[in-house]
């Protein structure tokens, strides 16, 4: 399923025209990007948490060439199914 | 961040929908999501992420109080893998 599939069904389920239903997808996903580019976790009710986790910086090595580097702080984005969610996927 | 408050931050983008309208939009979203993964399917939000439903083998366990031996059934579990886009978003300046 892609952005397309979820256009296609937002006009069959609610009856948007596809561009409107196409507008309002990009919206929701940016919203959700930019509010975690401001370092906010987004709890979807029935669905899910997206939470940014901050990482320290830390030795790491190329596995490749066995060098030694820095890696550098980050934020990871992780996701946590709610129960509703996850009962729904384990059958 | 609450829902209330994405909804409105979400509805302030959106033109000519109310902000009820606006919230029906997200929850059948995140339903449709939720359909697709139960029939085993993968989402791919380009720029954003993808879902996937990944199986867990069957494997014995033990109960760490008792030492008991326990059968833990093959299960079915939600992967969210970040988006490259979103991944680099988040660690630009």
């Amino acid at each position: 399923m892609t952005k397309a599939d979820l256009a296609d069904a937002i006009f069959e389920k609610i009856g948007l025209s596809k561009k409107e239903a196409q507008d309002i997808i990009e919206i929701i996903f940016d919203t959700l990007k930019q509010t975690f580019k401001e370092g906010e976790s987004v709890k979807i009710l029935g669905f899910g948490t997206f939470h940014v986790r901050k990482k320290a910086a830390r030795r790491g090595r190329n596995p490749k060439t066995g060098e030694d580097l820095e890696i550098s702080p980050r934020k990871v984005i992780t996701f946590r199914a709610s129960n509703k969610l996850k009962l729904v996927i384990e059958k | 961040m609450t829902r209330s408050a994405f909804i409105e931050k979400v509805s302030e983008k959106v033109e000519g929908l109310t902000k009820k309208q606006t919230e029906i939009v997200i929850e059948t979203v995140f339903d449709s999501i939720k359909e697709a993964l139960q029939k085993g399917e993968k989402i791919e939000i380009r720029g954003f992420g993808a879902f996937k439903v990944k199986s867990r083998n069957p494997r014995k366990a033990r109960n760490p109080k008792t030492g008991e031996s326990v059968e833990v059934p093959a299960k079915k579990v939600l992967h969210f893998k970040v988006g490259k886009e979103l991944r680099e978003l988040l660690n630009s300046k």
